[in-house]
């Protein structure tokens, strides 16, 4: 008898997904494939509520190609399996025109097979190592040379501080490694020693920086010291907290971080942070047009949706990433005329944005990856960035760096036949 | 030969037999057979779901049988079951030859952190029977030797229950580290062949799931065997009362170990199947939270009972995919309250609540089972000593 | 000497009284060139001229503003002055443009500032600014340091001079200087000037040494040794401190659990979310500090503590008296039904409060830390929290043992049966216990807010610690928790500097796993029947 039950709720469970598969014909359906609950919830979900935010309007602007585009939203729950199998899920029941999602380097691992083997679309829009290229993605963040590089030539220059001697601190994942190797091989090529570089991993989630902070400081003492940090979301409030309390002030050894942004540094009081640096191409501090409109309708969308972040609305670099993945994508759809996935990201090459950031983002014709300006900015008191210098326009990403061995001979473009 | 028909009733026989057909024959056929826009089609997404949802009821079994059966509560299951799955991913990942981003032998992974080789531990394992006997190897003897110290130095209870957890917190931070060797956080994933068959066709996808469905009935009759045994009535006896199977002249510590490095085996077979199926390994798989969730499954669906486990392996997982998608911002309400509904009102998980009501007929019940019905009396007792 | 100083005093205290800044020259601070910027700063600082100090000041701060007609203007609050000759300007002008400034500026600045309040006439400040040059003295600073050594009267701050200068001249071209230089630099332990120190053993190509006189090498040397024996005695001192914080921290989040679980046997994975409406409670009177009553925002941790206490406590009550009631006797079932509670206390924090980290900030008597001359700083935050939790276990371990509740509490732990027959409230007795526990956690969530993130995951990631900590220490025995939770804090912060913090977690965990083997009861073992019962 047991076992009998046991069936019927089985069937009952089958039945109900697919319920789930029926759908209208007058919308377009896209995925939102963020974490909302779990580890990653922290940076995830606000990724969610501007890709609504960005659906909406185009809705309210008459949607794609006279379709209202109708969102499914899913939580993986910062669970890697869980990624690939919502992924699954979007792209074979739901029949999702494209995903928008994935914050860590392991969730687009986890579901780049899925996209694959289904020619689905992703964006992908948060800053990442680079060493990949898959026809199926689009990725709107950073690629090391747009971000990291840069941060620590600047560093390397009068105005930056003529950094000698380098600390590399990151958590223990592969956005760090990577960078971490591609900053190496980029200091030695500038005549750095290797004993004058420092390169320290911690685990996930660490909150004790007393000996690291600890270490910086005794490393400095040998000569001009900048610390490259890459340590992940939360592990960055404990990191800051030390620092500010063990008196490193950025004028003695300023920090650049390439995961900090204003989200992060919501809860941190900044006023010892004075001075310390992030690299990215997008800053909320921006002062154009099209970005101050980008923050009202933030702040309005806020305030309409009485989500909790409304009392302080912030917009940070992965929100502009995914704003502009959701405006490209519309335009690529409506120069396709289809949603067909193919001829989208045909119809995706050399598309051009007026990003939030003031300049004009541009889908590069060939390697999915935006061209976009760098901008490395102080942190101020209010928790904002003051820009301190940036590039004179749009770079283009080199999603394989050429200072990791063996990447001369990639490349650029993504294998379009079926492997 | 005689024994293995009292496994079940004629009815229980039956039953199974069902399960069997519709995971080996009805749901794959649905799958392959049946074209895409029929309304009876059983989509990618179904199979690859139900592969994933009965490696956990595996697992929940391996957990009943420690827990539900024998008093020890595991909080360390998780690193039995990615352990397999890891062992799995070396074959995988062996197989993926050149066809990686670097075009190398190596793995991405290795090739990135400018290994050479492969570091010893990875020897042979691109045979694929080699990396089957690592599946079943190295979880039991990382079992085999953890419960025999523990067990020797008489670790019973929450201590017990706390250095399990030490031992997945462990290896789950050792596993995250890059230079371990195992691709640190990212893991193993972007999989291409197994045993010469490309691992995204439907077909290799079918086959892996009919095979996850076979393996998980003979691990139930395994199961079913070792508690209606006399094995099995040691076991129960050491759940209730510890110090008098000791006086009785049994010595626990033989039994424990058996049953403790079986259900280590277990989640390491599960582990090893849900990996192609899910297409990545990596070592969240080992974090304590993972590992509470076994547990609660097997809590949810009644504990000392097999049905139970797999009733609630099944349960708690498709509602977690179906929350997920049908309620994103509310799933965890459900899922919590669910927890606190179960231990409130369901003391004997889902099944002992379908059993209450079949209270009338006990004859059916067998000896063990009878035994878990217990009343709340003797139950107390035996709470207290695990 | 004496009238001019009483008269930089004026200009001190009396900024709005008039003085006298090249207006032309002041111009500079407003370039778009940084070099600009610090020409102008350097010429400012070379005059010596202490008048500049409020301009300067007020550019480092991001309070000097620039009018579209080209004034400078320095900006406070709701007054604003002419940045050239102090005069107040009302209303404060509405086109004000801020002056940006980057890392490079504001070294200069630091350098400039310092120099020049070496001639203030507050002994306090003239001591912060030696110690700044001191910090980072280099040969640009010279001239400045000889001119007020020459004046200088008090004895400390004369004391930090000659050592900075001391430490900029054993770069001196004259032996005998550097000789000297390296004589006055005995007793000090600052690292850089072991870095210089080492840099004069450097052998260059042709072999000879950086430094070529014997004599100040042989100086340099024995000093080296000092120098190297002194900063590794303050690192190991500073691994014990660094340890005994972070032991201080564990115990903090244990101690409540080491309650609910050492003492009534609950397994309370709800234990982490505790924590975390306690970090949340501080959160909540922080913000109400800040609207209302901003004057004493540096207090408000004072009445965080209480109100923390207070909300755990009654959230801990209300799950006893509405849950774990029901489940005595069923502990491990607890363990089902806490993880239930905890998925939904995560989940109702994240939507009211958001999934984002919300700010808790240092007050600032806890900002910053003790310096040492050597580079070793011993946070306030951190010795505030060793404090507190020395007060919370003195005030848990007084409650349970000279209390008429304690009394109970430890009788109903000991024999719930007997208790009930001589009267004792179990039930009441349960809740009080459990509320207590929550309570204890909620402390911990204060404590944690101060150096950690507050957000819905907090509890999480101290939950595991919490239970190795009280089982290691001994379930039912708060004596074991507190030697436990400091004894992983030392191993961990001793390990971390050779293991890296990852093996060093790694180890301690293998520790843990292989101590219980050894003692599978704990550090401090329940003896009789009671142990059979908790086990």
């Amino acid at each position: 008898m047991k076992r009998r039950n046991f069936l019927t709720l089985t069937v009952l469970a089958a039945s109900l997904a697919f319920a789930g598969a029926a759908r209208a014909a007058d919308t377009i359906k896209v995925g939102v494939l963020h974490s909302l609950s779990g580890t990653m919830a922290i940076s995830e979900t606000v990724l969610k509520d501007v890709a609504l935010m960005a659906f909406e309007e185009i809705n309210a602007a008459g949607g794609v190609m006279g379709k209202k585009i109708e969102p499914v939203v899913v939580d993986p729950a910062s669970n890697w399996p869980l990624f690939a199998e919502k992924a699954r899920q979007l792209l074979t029941q739901d029949k999702v025109a494209a995903v928008f999602g994935c914050w860590t380097s392991v969730s687009r691992k986890s579901v780049l097979p899925v996209f694959e083997e289904l020619n689905g679309l992703l964006y992908y829009p948060v800053q990442y190592e680079g060493e990949e290229l898959s026809k199926n993605v689009f990725y709107t963040g950073a690629a090391p040379n747009q971000q990291a590089i840069p941060a620590v030539e600047y560093l390397m220059s009068k105005d930056g501080g003529e950094a000698k001697r380098w600390f590399l601190l990151g958590t223990d994942y592969v956005y760090p490694r990577t960078t971490n190797k591609i900053l190496r091989a980029f200091l030695k090529s500038k005549g750095v020693d290797d004993k004058d570089i420092e390169e320290i991993y911690t685990p996930f989630g660490h909150s004790d920086y007393q000996t690291i902070v600890g270490n910086i400081k005794k490393f400095s003492a040998g000569g001009k010291t900048a610390v490259v940090s890459t340590i992940n979301g939360d592990s960055n409030v404990p990191f800051y907290k030390e620092l500010g309390n063990q008196g490193l002030k950025a004028t003695d050894v300023p920090v650049v971080a390439f995961s900090v942004g204003e989200e992060e540094l919501r809860g941190v009081d900044t006023k010892p942070l004075v001075g310390h640096l992030a690299a990215w191409n997008y800053f909320m501090s921006m002062k154009n047009p099209t970005n101050d409109a980008f923050k009202k309708k933030w702040a309005a969308y806020t305030k309409a949706k009485g989500l909790s972040s409304a009392s302080k609305p912030l917009t940070n670099d992965p929100m502009e990433a995914t704003y502009i993945g959701i405006h490209m994508w519309k335009q690529a759809v409506e120069k396709a005329k289809t949603t067909d996935v193919d001829k989208v990201i045909v119809a995706m090459a050399g598309q051009t944005f007026k990003a939030p950031s003031g300049f004009v983002a541009k889908m590069d014709e060939k390697n999915h990856h935006l061209h976009k300006p760098v901008l490395i900015g102080e942190i101020k008191a209010d928790g904002q960035f003051s820009v301190v210098w940036k590039t004179a326009g749009p770079i283009r990403a080199n999603p394989w760096s050429p200072f990791i061995a063996g990447n001369e001979s990639k490349k650029d473009e993504p294998v379009m036949a079926g492997k | 030969m005689k024994r293995i028909p009292l496994l079940y009733t004629a009815q229980g026989w039956v039953v199974l037999g069902m399960f069997a057909l519709i995971v080996l024959i009805i749901l794959p056929t649905l799958n392959l057979v049946v074209s895409a826009d029929h309304p009876l089609y059983v989509s990618g997404y179904i199979i690859n779901l139900f592969g994933k949802i009965m490696c956990y009821m595996m697992v929940a079994l391996a957990m009943d049988l420690i827990w539900g059966y024998t008093g020890i509560l595991s909080l360390g299951h998780g690193v039995f079951f990615a352990l397999g799955g890891y062992a799995m991913g070396m074959y995988l990942m062996r197989m993926i030859g050149r066809e990686g981003q670097y075009q190398s032998l190596l793995p991405d992974f290795m090739v990135f952190l400018d290994w050479k080789e492969y570091p010893w531990y990875w020897s042979f394992t691109e045979h694929f029977f080699y990396a089957l006997s690592l599946v079943v190897l190295v979880p039991g003897v990382l079992a085999f030797v953890f419960g025999y110290f523990a067990f020797r130095s008489r670790i019973k209870g929450v201590y017990f229950s706390i250095i399990t957890q030490a031992l997945t917190f462990a290896f789950m931070l050792l596993f995250f580290r890059n230079n371990t060797g195992f691709g640190g956080n990212n893991g193993f994933t972007d999989f291409k062949w197994i045993l010469g068959f490309r691992i995204t066709d439907p077909q290799t996808k079918a086959a892996l799931f009919m095979i996850t469905g076979l393996t998980l009935i003979l691990a139930l009759l395994i199961c079913r065997y070792i508690v209606k045994s006399k094995l099995g009535r040691v076991l129960t006896a050491i759940r209730d009362a510890e110090s008098r199977v000791m006086f009785s002249g049994y010595d626990p510590l033989p039994y424990k170990l058996f049953v403790w490095t079986f259900s280590a085996v277990l989640c390491g077979i599960a582990g090893a199947l849900y990996v192609p199926q899910v297409g990545i390994i990596n070592p969240s798989e080992m974090s304590p939270a993972n590992s509470i969730e076994i547990a609660i499954w097997t809590a949810v669906g009644g504990r000392g009972t097999l049905v139970g486990a797999l009733v609630g392996a099944a349960l708690v997982n498709l509602a977690k995919s179906w929350f997920t998608v049908a309620m994103p911002e509310y799933w965890l309400y459900v899922l919590g309250s669910l927890f606190i509904a179960v231990t409130l009102f369901m003391p004997q998980g889902v099944v002992g609540l379908l059993k209450k009501r079949e209270r009338l007929k006990p004859a059916e019940l067998s000896p063990t089972e009878r035994s878990n019905t217990v009343s709340p009396k003797v139950k107390l007792a035996n709470e207290s000593v695990t | 000497m004496k009238t001019f100083r009483s008269w930089l005093w004026l200009l001190f205290i009396a900024p709005m009284s008039a003085w006298a800044l090249d207006a032309e020259l002041l111009k500079g601070l407003a370039s778009d060139e940084n070099d600009v910027k610090i020409a102008t700063i350097g010429k400012l600082s070379d005059a010596g001229d202490v008048a500049a100090i409020p301009a300067l000041q007020a550019l480092f701060d991001g309070a000097l503003f620039l009018t579209s007609q080209g004034k400078l203007v320095i900006v406070a609050g709701d007054a604003a002055v002419d940045a050239v000759n102090a005069t107040a300007i009302d209303p404060v002008p509405s086109d004000l443009v801020s002056i940006d400034i980057n890392n490079r500026v504001r070294r200069e600045l630091n350098a400039a500032l310092a120099a020049l309040k070496l001639s203030a006439p507050e002994r306090a400040v003239r001591l912060a600014s030696a110690k700044q040059l001191q910090a980072d003295a280099d040969a640009g600073s010279l001239l400045g340091i000889e001119r007020v050594l020459a004046t200088e009267q008090d004895a400390e701050v004369k004391e930090i001079l000659v050592l900075a200068k001391a430490q900029i001249n054993l770069k001196n071209a004259d032996p005998k200087v550097r000789f000297g230089a390296v004589k006055e630099l005995a007793a000090t332990s600052n690292p850089n000037v072991k870095t210089l120190l080492a840099a004069m053993f450097v052998k260059k190509p042709d072999g000879s040494f950086v430094e070529p006189d014997s004599a100040v090498r042989l100086a340099a040397i024995d000093l080296l040794n000092d120098i190297q024996g002194r900063l590794a005695r303050l690192e190991l001192a500073s691994h014990a401190f660094n340890g005994l914080s972070l032991g201080s921290v564990l115990l903090l989040a244990a101690l409540g659990l080491a309650i609910t679980f050492g003492l009534m046997g609950i397994i309370n994975m709800a234990h982490g979310e505790l924590l975390m409406i306690g970090a949340y409670a501080t959160f909540v009177v922080q913000t109400i500090f800040r609207q209302h009553f901003p004057a004493s925002f540096d207090w408000y941790l004072a009445a965080a503590v209480p109100v923390a206490f207070l909300a755990t406590a009654m959230v801990g009550m209300a799950l006893e008296r509405g849950v774990i009631r029901l489940l005595y006797g069923r502990p491990l079932e607890t363990l089902l039904c806490t993880w239930g509670i905890s998925l939904i206390l995560i989940q109702v924090v994240r939507a009211t409060f958001g999934a984002q980290n919300v700010e808790v900030s240092n007050p600032s008597w806890m900002s910053g830390g003790v310096n040492f001359s050597s580079g070793l700083t011993l946070p306030y935050n951190r010795i505030v929290i060793i404090c507190f939790a020395v007060v919370v276990v003195a005030l848990v371990w007084f409650l349970l043992n000279k209390t008429r509740l304690g009394l109970f509490v430890r009788a109903v732990t000991q024999n719930r049966t007997m208790a009930d027959c001589v009267g004792v409230p179990t039930g009441k007795i349960d809740m009080w216990t459990f509320g207590l526990g929550s309570g204890i956690a909620g402390l911990g969530g204060v404590a944690l807010s101060q150096i950690g993130n507050v957000g819905p995951e907090l509890g999480q990631s101290y939950i595991v610690d919490s239970f190795m900590v009280v089982v290691l220490g001994g379930v039912g025995q708060l004596a074991g928790t507190v030697i436990a939770a400091i004894g992983l804090g030392e191993v961990n912060k001793f390990l971390e500097p050779y293991a890296g913090a990852v093996m060093a977690k790694i180890l301690v965990l293998v520790f843990i796993i292989l101590f219980i083997q050894k003692r599978p009861q704990g550090l401090f073992a329940l003896k009789g029947r009671s142990a059979e019962a908790l086990a």
